[in-house]
């Protein structure tokens, strides 16, 4: 049994929706695990289900080998970090650290102890005396993971932390608290909808959709190797392209162009994905894309067209071709990396 | 610095309800200084006269009433302590059922509150008979008990604690939680701490309230020990009457002034709070 065992675990609420599906995930000690999904996936139910603070309907938890069904949060040992952080509005920062030291009935001398070592790693000793309201959001996020990080809890558990913080921010605290997760080790749980925060985060990641793990890898795992049309279309920046086509006798012919010798016995319908970053320019190529807008960031070009019929199309490439608005590019696909999935069912076929 | 026609008018605005307020105390204030025949004969007065100290150390220490016992002093110090008394017991209940109604989502809690809420419609003075039973069977007439407990239920203070718990996030509680904080500790170091300008707020009311009862000390209290200011003013306004003696008006200004202390005390002490709560959202 590893440190948290997720067995079969369903949450149905009363009003009938069920919003997490006989999931199950194992997570070993130290893990950095990253559930990501779009809103109303279950991430966040799944997450508040560990922490005890939603029922579980079906299915249990263990955590480091005792069965948490039916223990209370405040018994469990696991520390969150809200969205909103959820600091104590009329304490002051050290009190707010304090606070759940003081109801475990620490005495006062180790409290100042962990308070000061947590504030000191956090950078926050400054700020001890301050109430939340006088302090800026990325000072209000290192709190929150100071009192986290206080108790010592055996798992920390995220909940989109990041997404009220500016853009540089939120960059570098996602920074931040992957160096603080290795320093401190504690096995850590982070939802997110944010596929790049996944992507960075994450030891593994498990992607969600509608309460059902559609996915569950490391990062480049994922990334390279997509099993559903979900998965292929959430990971990954800009966005695949998928163009539609239909597969028979080991060849798939798309909308204008024809894949010979592919890997599968799958016959029909089908969906074509292809990465944004894994085309090039080559002279009389499958893909003819007609240019309508480049956007240049510095060190990519992302390209944005369509193809012959009419269909959208994302081609990125380095930042020191120069593009014209309007033109005719010729795209190969590099090194065979396209995906082929059934279009009905949504599971990758090649 | 220009100043506008528009301010000037609001500030005639302004003086002249400053004065509708300090007007009459002023006058009460004055006229509590002089001596009875000079107000009789000459009306109210604007200046203060000699006879402040007489009139404040006769209304307070003289023996009054039917057993020539109790003394404006003692009814001070009976209202003081009813009123404390509900204001105190008001505002801990209200606060910790509007905390059960909003944090433990019991199936009835809507009804309760509603139930809670309906017994606006039907004050003390609705209910006097049935309240003086209960209390009377209780043997609780004329005791401080007696004149606190019908008075300490208030379905306005439950009310507004309710609305203002439902305005904190669930996050808190949650955070709580996890914190290792239980139902009890939630309440006293986050509820509390968080809506102490509230909790000043309603005491101020209640207090006054408490402090302005006239009805039920009046039914309840037949020991004059237990008598109180509101009452202790009708009775300075009636007695001695139909002897040769003059109405004693420059003491009852005294009394009506002194019967004002408390009440602005409490506000003055916990207006620095409730203003420090409005202009400081913590929240």
């Amino acid at each position: 049994m590893s440190f948290l065992d997720l067995k079969n675990v369903t949450k149905i609420y009363p009003n009938g929706t069920k919003a997490v599906h006989e999931t199950s995930l194992s997570i070993d000690e130290g893990e950095f695990m990253v559930f990501v999904g779009p809103s109303g996936c279950g991430k966040s139910t799944l997450l508040r289900m560990v922490a005890g603070l939603e029922d579980i309907t079906e299915g249990d938890i263990n955590l480091d080998g005792k069965l948490m069904n039916e223990v209370d949060p405040s018994e469990r040992d696991v520390a969150m970090v809200f969205q909103n952080y959820a600091l104590y509005p009329h304490m002051n920062v050290y009190n707010n650290l304090a606070y759940g030291l003081k109801n475990r009935g620490i005495d006062k001398e180790t409290i100042e102890q962990k308070v000061n070592d947590a504030a000191k790693l956090l950078q926050i000793s400054d700020y001890l005396q301050r109430k939340p309201s006088m302090l800026s959001g990325g000072q209000r996020q290192r709190v929150a993971m100071g009192r986290a990080i206080v108790r010592n809890p055996k798992i920390f558990l995220f909940d989109e932390p990041l997404s009220n913080l500016d853009a540089k921010l939120r960059i570098q605290m996602r920074l931040e608290i992957k160096k603080l997760q290795q320093k401190v080790g504690v096995t850590s749980i982070f939802v997110t909808h944010d596929q790049v925060e996944a992507m960075t985060l994450a030891d593994r990641l498990a992607v969600i959709n509608n309460g059902i793990i559609e996915q569950l890898g490391t990062p480049i795992e994922i990334y390279d190797n997509p099993k559903s049309l979900f998965v292929a279309g959430f990971i990954g920046s800009p966005q695949m392209n998928f163009l539609d086509g239909n597969l028979k006798n080991k060849t798939l012919s798309a909308e204008g162009f024809e894949i010979k010798d592919i890997n599968s016995d799958f016959e029909g319908e089908v969906t074509l994905g292809i990465r944004p970053e894994h085309l090039s320019q080559s002279e009389n190529a499958l893909i003819s894309l007609k240019v309508e807008l480049v956007e240049q960031l510095g060190s990519d070009n992302l390209v944005y067209g369509q193809l012959k019929n009419k269909k959208d199309f994302c081609y990125r490439c380095p930042g020191n071709q120069t593009i014209e608005k309007g033109s005719n590019l010729s795209l190969n696909i590099e090194n065979n990396k396209y995906y082929i999935f059934d279009k009905s069912t949504g599971k990758r076929v090649n | 610095m220009k100043i506008k026609p528009l301010q000037i008018i609001a500030h005639i605005i302004l003086i002249l309800g400053v004065l509708l307020m300090v007007v009459p105390i002023w006058i009460s204030f004055a006229s509590s200084s002089h001596d009875s025949v000079t107000i009789l004969t000459e009306g109210m007065k604007f200046h203060i006269g000699d006879q402040l100290a007489r009139n404040y150390n006769e209304v307070l220490n003289e023996k009054g009433g039917w057993s020539e016992e109790v003394t404006a002093a003692k009814m001070f110090i009976n209202s003081f302590i009813m009123a404390l008394g509900i204001a105190t017991l008001k505002v801990v209940i209200s606060a910790m059922s509007a905390y059960a109604l909003v944090y433990y989502r019991f199936k009835l809690a809507v009804p309760i509150f509603w139930l809670i809420f309906i017994t606006l419609l039907v004050p003390l003075e609705v209910r006097i008979f049935p309240s003086y039973k209960i209390v009377s069977d209780l043997g609780l007439t004329n005791s401080y008990t007696g004149l606190i407990l019908p008075l300490v239920a208030s379905a306005t203070a439950t009310f507004f604690f309710r609305q203002f718990y439902k305005t904190i996030p669930d996050e808190l509680l949650e955070s709580a939680k996890l914190d290792g904080a239980n139902g009890w500790s939630f309440f006293i170091d986050f509820l509390v701490p968080l809506s102490k300008t509230m909790i000043a707020a309603m005491f101020i009311f209640m207090f006054v309230y408490g402090y302005s009862q006239y009805l039920w000390p009046l039914i309840m209290t037949t020991a004059e020990e237990y008598w109180t200011v509101v009452m202790g003013m009708k009775i300075i306004y009636t007695e001695s009457y139909e002897g040769v003696a003059l109405p004693r008006t420059a003491e009852r200004f005294a009394y009506i002034i002194l019967s004002m202390i408390p009440p602005v005390l409490v506000v003055v002490f916990l207006q620095k709070w409730f203003i420090k709560g409005l202009i400081q959202t913590e929240k």
